[in-house]
């Protein structure tokens, strides 16, 4: 599969999507519309290819041409998940395509057909996030693929005068059982009519998942070929005749605003085309990039006084916490109450009580935000380019600044060189207000520096956890105390259905300290499930019960869960003696719907200490799998991500400024430091997909911290454990 | 100032500033965009290229310091059909974004170049400085190691 971007491609896409929204008007504009004859989309790779022109949409989803070429929309950003392949082969499953036939392309930023399934209705918006494609197209997608194959079907049936009945599919070929006549799809293109209205599918309309050979079965990856070649065009590829290039000096302490002493000189620069204000930042625009880098360098910027975040020292957020979560006249935000925790917790014979704390994280994806945009001379329209989570949003954001319809504003979503719930919005935005002023093509990037600095973090946060344990171990009563910055992002992942412990309590403690923070992979999941897993281990070690015996025996009545925990335990060898030196950890986390057990093997030195994953086992039951070598990538990945932050990442403030600027000193995990082996197991399941991108991650917090109090007796209770706080609890 | 080297085995001739990185060069003079930009201080590897065979990260290296010498860039890698890294990539299905595995590559090329069977910890040592954030190490581990036996058997 190859994605050109020229300027035929563009005027092409442009003049689909104008006709195509003006049929939707038309037509109503719900769901999976046909388009027919004039209105056909029409996505020309090449004008010369006539042919092409000429081939009409099948469905909103499916093109079809003569040679049985066949191209599908993905809806969903692509950021290495790999939804260019997984939503594919779930239209091509149901239309009975041959998947060879089969190319991917990304669907144009219509939410009302392309938006995922929201509130129980399709037409939901176009975000990839929370892990949500394949759970949230899987079901339209499947009947989307059904509709095409429906058409097809239909159409032969006329052709043949046969009833369509008798007629069944092989991939991309209709087949007369009776007489044994074929129709290729291409064949069928041909002369294909389009009904006037599409029939409604219902589950028995679908395949039995008995017969599939797409779903389940991987297939290679359709964005693959172009990553190994330098083909694939990330927003950062992307170039406009008469592009400038912009850089923002943004404020070091947020929500500070910025007064140029010096603009002369920085006009003066060599290549400066124009200096932006923006509220947050000085944005200069030059002919190349290192020209605009070294203006931005010469800029001496005033910053205002007076923002929330001055002064703020992250260190000191937690013994903050530590009172707040205390207070007498705080209360909290109830956040989950079944039973009574309180009287249950002042009753019970044995009570734990331990705190537990994250540090800010940043996301560090390798490609740094960029954005361009490119405002019509006449100012009437724009077109713009970049990766994102969220097109509908970015586009939203984007016209918003250029005063314009969202009608005219075309966004083209690109690959992502990572998302990790970063990804959206506020670099088109700076995009576009440098777009604005400056009336040409710009392409706004941000330096490795500007992204850490600027960043938008995973908020810092403390976990206060009590529990009241019977005399045998169980636990009656569990209360969890959080404090932190966000209240949209600290309460992933709180409740625990899955241990039987009838009264639980947990309450959220918001301060805000003026500082950015936003989703990060598998946001509150990640500070939550460590703490309660570490928790958990904790009362284990105390009681010296063996941690996997005590989860199962909360988890006695959960056959799908136990199912789990066993696979993981029997994969790790769980309890079988390991080296001198060597340690095993086991934690549980769900996420979106799934479940998933995983063991950790670690080392410690105890001169520097520095802990050493080894080895990692998982399994996950996370419904069914569209692409089972995405998922294991998706677990994997997760894991990797997991360890990295487990041991190494921290973003702290300083007088309300990011002290962290680049690889050096926010180091993320290398080769070196990875597992030796990671093995994952997909339970096998019939049950609807759930989500597979965010359950792995908040795994390794708890393994880690749990194999390392059984090495060493001594807990880990504050994320990243990085060697200094490691050799504190060793000396503690 | 002008500046002429080899790219990808063709001579080329450049104007920029004296002070440009090959890095902006190759990608927005001379359209290269497989090279990518990840950190500008040679702590990420994602835009490692080869420098008369030896790979350098072109985000530090002066357009300047190349003249008269040998630039390969992630285009320029295979000759004709795929290099057996990028054949043995596709076989592991090792991109996830794929942002940093032009700079992974090219890397591991200038690996087997000199090694053309090297052990893990071989590989693990040559590849630490080029950073993946998706995890796709233990695969990138796997691709070579399956290019590398394949050296071997020829």
């Amino acid at each position: 599969m190859k994605k050109r971007l020229d300027s035929d491609t563009i005027q092409s896409k442009e003049n689909t999507f104008l006709s195509r929204r003006r049929f939707l008007a038309t037509a109503g504009g719900f769901g999976f519309v046909i388009t027919a004859g004039a209105f056909a989309p029409r996505f020309l790779k090449d004008k010369k290819n006539k042919e092409l022109a000429d081939t009409p949409s099948l469905t909103a989803w499916v093109q079809l041409d003569k040679e049985g070429n066949i191209t599908m929309y993905n809806p969903a950003a692509e950021m290495g998940q790999g939804s260019m392949t997984a939503l594919a082969a779930i239209i091509a499953e149901e239309m009975d395509a041959d998947w060879s036939k089969v190319r991917v392309e990304y669907a144009p930023v219509i939410p009302a057909i392309y938006g995922m399934q929201w509130n129980g209705k399709p037409g939901g918006p176009m975000i990839t996030a929370g892990s949500r494609t394949t759970r949230g197209y899987y079901k339209n997608l499947r009947q989307a693929g059904a509709q095409a194959r429906y058409i097809l079907l239909h159409n032969a049936a006329e052709k043949w005068g046969v009833p369509v009945g008798e007629l069944i599919t092989e991939p991309s070929v209709v087949v007369h059982t009776p007489s044994g006549k074929k129709l290729t799809y291409g064949e069928i293109a041909a002369f294909v009519k389009i009904p006037g209205s599409l029939p409604v599918i219902d589950d028995n309309d679908l395949k039995n998942p008995k017969h599939f050979r797409l779903i389940g079965h991987t297939m290679p990856r359709v964005d693959i070929p172009e990553k190994i070649n330098g083909e694939a065009k990330f927003g950062i590829d992307i170039h406009l005749p008469g592009m400038v290039y912009g850089v923002i000096s943004r404020s070091p302490v947020y929500g500070s605003k910025p007064e140029l002493l010096n603009e002369k000189d920085v006009r003066e620069s060599d290549g400066v085309v124009d200096i932006v204000r923006l509220d947050h930042g000085m944005g200069v625009v030059a002919k190349t990039f290192e020209q605009a880098l070294k203006a931005k360098k010469t800029m001496q910027i005033k910053w205002s006084a007076g923002a929330k975040a001055e002064g703020y020292n992250s260190e000191k957020s937690f013994a903050m916490y530590h009172d707040l979560v205390r207070s007498t006249d705080q209360h909290g935000k109830n956040v989950l109450e079944t039973g009574d925790a309180s009287a249950s917790l002042s009753a019970a014979p044995k009570i734990y009580d331990r705190e537990y704390y994250t540090d800010y994280l940043c996301h560090a994806q390798m490609e740094p935000l960029n954005a361009v945009v490119s405002l019509a001379p006449d100012g009437k329209s724009a077109e713009a380019w970049a990766g994102t989570q969220a097109p509908d949003a970015d586009r939203a954001a984007i016209a918003r600044i250029l005063e314009l319809d969202e009608s005219k504003v075309k966004f083209n979503n690109c690959y992502m060189g990572g998302g990790f719930g970063r990804r959206s919005v506020d670099f088109s935005m700076e995009a576009a207000v440098l777009a604005k002023q400056v009336k040409q093509p710009v392409k706004l990037i941000w330096t490795r520096e500007d992204d850490i600095q600027y960043g938008s973090f995973r908020p810092i946060s403390l976990q206060r956890i009590q529990a009241g344990v019977d005399n045998k171990g169980n636990i009656l009563a569990w209360r969890h105390d959080i404090a932190g910055p966000d209240e949209r992002l600290q309460t992933g992942g709180v409740r625990m259905a899955y241990y039987n412990i009838p009264n639980q309590q947990v309450k959220l403690y918001v301060t805000d300290h003026g500082v950015r923070t936003i989703y990060w992979r598998s946001v509150g999941h990640g500070p939550n499930k460590f703490a309660q897993e570490t928790f958990i281990d904790e009362i284990a070690h105390d009681l010296k019960l063996d941690p996997y015996q005590y989860r199962r025996g909360m988890m006695k009545d959960l056959p799908r869960h136990l199912t789990i925990l066993d696979k993981v335990a029997s994969m790790s060898g769980w309890g079988s003696p390991l080296p001198v030196g060597r340690a095993k950890g086991l934690a549980f986390s769900d996420y979106g719907g799934s479940f998933t057990a995983g063991v950790v093997e670690i080392s410690l030195d105890k001169e520097t200490g520095q802990i050493r994953v080894h080895r990692v086992w998982a399994a996950v039951d996370a419904g069914v799998i569209v692409q089972p070598n995405s998922a294991i990538a998706q677990m994997e990945g997760g894991i990797i991500m997991g360890i990295s932050s487990s041991l190494l990442e921290s973003i702290t403030f300083k007088n309300g400024k990011v002290q962290q600027s680049n690889y050096h000193d926010y180091p993320i995990l290398r080769m070196a430091d990875a597992p030796e082996s990671i093995d994952i197991h997909l339970i096998p399941s019939s049950a609807s997909p759930t989500s597979l991108g965010e359950v792995s991650l908040p795994l390794m917090g708890g393994a880690i911290a749990n194999a390392f109090l059984k090495l060493t007796g001594k807990p880990l209770r504050h994320l990243p454990f990085t060697t200094a706080k490691v050799l504190d609890v060793l000396a503690g | 100032m002008k500046t002429s080297f080899k790219l990808n085995g063709k001579s080329v001739q450049v104007d920029t500033a004296s002070d440009a990185t090959l890095l902006w060069t190759l990608r927005d003079t001379l359209s290269l965009t497989g090279t990518k930009y990840g950190c500008g201080a040679s702590l990420c590897g994602a835009c490692t290229v080869h420098l008369d065979g030896i790979p350098v990260r072109s985000c530090m290296t002066p357009v300047s310091s190349v003249a008269g010498r040998s630039v390969t860039t992630i285009e320029g890698l295979a000759q004709d059909s795929l290099h057996p890294l990028q054949q043995a990539w596709v076989e592991e299905q090792v991109p996830q974004c794929g942002y940093c595995q032009s700079g992974q590559i090219m890397q591991a090329a200038a690996l087997l170049k000199n090694n053309p069977s090297p052990n893990r910890e071989e590989i693990v040592a040559h590849m630490n400085g080029v950073l993946c954030r998706c995890g796709t190490y233990l695969r990138i581990i796997k691709a070579i190691e399956r290019a590398s036996s394949k050296n071997g058997k020829q």
